[in-house]
């Protein structure tokens, strides 16, 4: 994984109750905290991403539990929490041709801040041309440690 | 009413001494012409010259779906392609399906066979018949139509499919008889009855239903909704096609056209004959087949043979109505699944060691396949865009190797059971065969 990747983990989730939940009380069981997640469903099943403080063990834990389980890198951007904070950043990613594949955002704040994790196909350059933009791209330990 | 009543109605001693001189030809015709069997029965030390009773085809070797795979397409034909005048294919265990050839004479003995089914069942040269079973390399439709024209009677060659029209028809000829799979016969009813259609206003009055399992209490659901006698019909492509065995309006079994099929009940571990009465595997000798002649061919259906009298006059034995398989297949909408056909859609696919689970259900009336597949790491995308073009994927490879749709469902790890390290491929949740016996 790259300098500026931030590590999320995804799990294969079918769409019937309790699995959300089984997820979260294994990673609880072991003392990891989630910092962001979202859900991407179809009527049979989801997809779970996860930013966690300890993303190398959440993925072992996981997978030991029998979940189908994969380690994908993205990008973390502190965006000023005011209007138009999130449109300066994407149209800095626009204007230079990279396609976001999906975002969302963390469920915490820094202080004056929304951290918002994006997907992109070249997490490097799309965190150079951000920084070169004036957007905050917090390090991976940063983003861990929410 | 025969077609032909006195090789239906024959004495049974007279009828055992045609089979026998039958077999003893058959044996002897394969032995010269079929090179898997000759070197099968030298192994043995079987001399063809030397079958003197009925008995001793129990010295002689079964034929499986097997022996049709290793000898694909036509290693096990008797005759030179220039005397085969048709082939059909029905589901083979892998990618490949199980082709059977006909002679011209096969195409005349099977009508001719087909019509005395018909007969048997009560079908005159005044009905009409609408065939809904499928044409073309399945057996069903051709079956039917050739069996119904050399009777006389009238066939609207519909085929499958397209309900409405099927129920329009029926008003508008005023069609007496239907062929068609049982759960096919039972949509029929439903969309009659959504359309507002009244069965007892038309003028169906026997039914022909068969190519997969169905009980009896199925048969008065359809006899009930439709106003028909429903009758079991019984065949495969590899022995002919429909008109093998068919039931009589006393419904005492299906008879069996012994003079031409020679049947016998086997245990299916052992292979030792069974007495009538006893359940277990159908095997049938092809007596008179010229194109594809097969002996002791293990059908893995699983019957009883009964040879008291029927009070219809018909001599020949009956088999009870299908009550299992003795293998994994499956049959849905009439059309023969083996879950080896869709282990090998997903090896083809890349996957090592496929986990899959085929889940079959009956919603309304007709069946519906669902295939469940575990989603490994080496498939999960992070993405549900590439998930569902998996899907997708998966299923189009499925539904042109089965010819039948499906509903692929992406599931999670560990979620098909796994028994004492093999995994469980079915879950058949149709009651379609008979509990009991008669």
């Amino acid at each position: 994984m790259n300098g500026n990747g931030v590590k999320q983990i995804s799990v294969f989730l079918e769409n019937k109750s309790g699995r959300l939940a089984a997820v979260s009380k294994i990673l609880g069981a072991n003392d990891i905290n989630i910092r962001a997640l979202c859900i991407a469903d179809t009527s049979d099943f989801g997809i779970l991403r996860l930013i966690v403080n300890d993303p190398d063990r959440a993925y072992n834990v996981l997978k030991e539990s029998g979940f189908t389980v994969s380690a994908t890198s993205v990008i973390a951007v502190q965006v000023p929490d005011r209007p138009g904070g999130l449109a300066e950043a994407l149209s800095i990613l626009e204007e230079a041709g990279i396609n976001i594949e999906y975002l969302y955002a963390f469920v915490t704040r820094m202080s004056g801040h929304a951290l918002v994790i994006l997907k992109v196909e070249d997490v490097d350059r799309a965190a150079e041309l951000l920084g070169a933009g004036g957007v905050t791209v917090p390090r991976p330990e940063e983003v861990y440690a929410v | 009413m025969y077609w032909k009543e006195e090789l239906e109605c024959m004495p049974v001693a007279e009828r055992r001494k045609l089979q026998l001189a039958r077999l003893q030809a058959q044996v002897k015709r394969v032995y010269e012409t079929v090179p898997y069997y000759q070197r099968r029965l030298r192994e043995r030390g079987i001399d063809p010259t030397r079958i003197k009773s009925l008995d001793d085809l129990a010295y002689l070797p079964f034929t499986t779906k097997d022996d049709l795979r290793q000898t694909y397409p036509f290693g096990l034909f008797a005759r030179p392609m220039s005397d085969i005048v048709r082939l059909h294919a029905s589901s083979g265990t892998t990618g490949k399906p199980t082709v059977v050839g006909y002679t011209q004479q096969d195409i005349e003995t099977w009508a001719d066979l087909m019509a005395r089914a018909l007969v048997c069942a009560g079908v005159g040269p005044d009905d009409i018949i609408q065939n809904a079973y499928g044409y073309g390399l399945f057996t069903g439709g051709l079956g039917i139509h050739y069996g119904a024209e050399k009777l006389g009677a009238t066939v609207v060659p519909i085929s499958a499919g397209n309900t409405k029209r099927q129920v329009m028809l029926m008003q508008d000829f005023g069609v007496t008889v239907l062929s068609c799979t049982p759960s096919y016969a039972l949509h029929l009813a439903e969309v009659m009855q959504e359309n507002g259609i009244d069965a007892s206003h038309l003028r169906l009055r026997i039914g022909i239903f068969g190519a997969e399992p169905w009980s009896v209490s199925m048969a008065h659901e359809i006899e009930h909704k439709l106003n028909l006698m429903a009758l079991d019909i019984y065949g495969l492509s590899e022995i002919m096609g429909p008109g093998v065995a068919m039931e009589c309006p006393y419904k005492n079994g299906l008879h069996i056209f012994d003079d031409h099929f020679l049947p016998e009940i086997i245990n299916p571990e052992m292979g030792e004959q069974l007495k009538p009465g006893e359940e277990g595997e159908l095997v049938i000798t092809t007596l008179t087949k010229e194109g594809i002649p097969l002996i002791r061919y293990r059908t893995r259906d699983v019957a009883v043979l009964y040879d008291d009298p029927c009070p219809c006059g018909r001599t020949h034995v009956r088999i009870s109505r299908i009550l299992g398989r003795t293998d994994d297949m499956l049959i849905i909408r009439g059309v023969n699944v083996f879950p080896s056909q869709i282990e090998h859609v997903l090896l083809e696919m890349g996957q090592t060691e496929p986990h899959y689970l085929l889940v079959v259900d009956r919603k309304g009336p007709l069946d519906c396949l669902e295939v469940w597949v575990e989603v490994s790491e080496r498939l999960f995308a992070d993405e549900v865009r590439r998930l569902e073009e998996l899907e997708q994927a998966i299923r189009r490879e499925i539904e042109s190797t089965l010819g039948i749709a499906v509903k692929v469902r992406l599931v999670e790890p560990k979620t098909i059971e796994r028994s004492q390290g093999k995994a469980k491929r079915v879950v058949d949740r149709r009651e379609v065969y008979e509990r009991e016996r008669r």
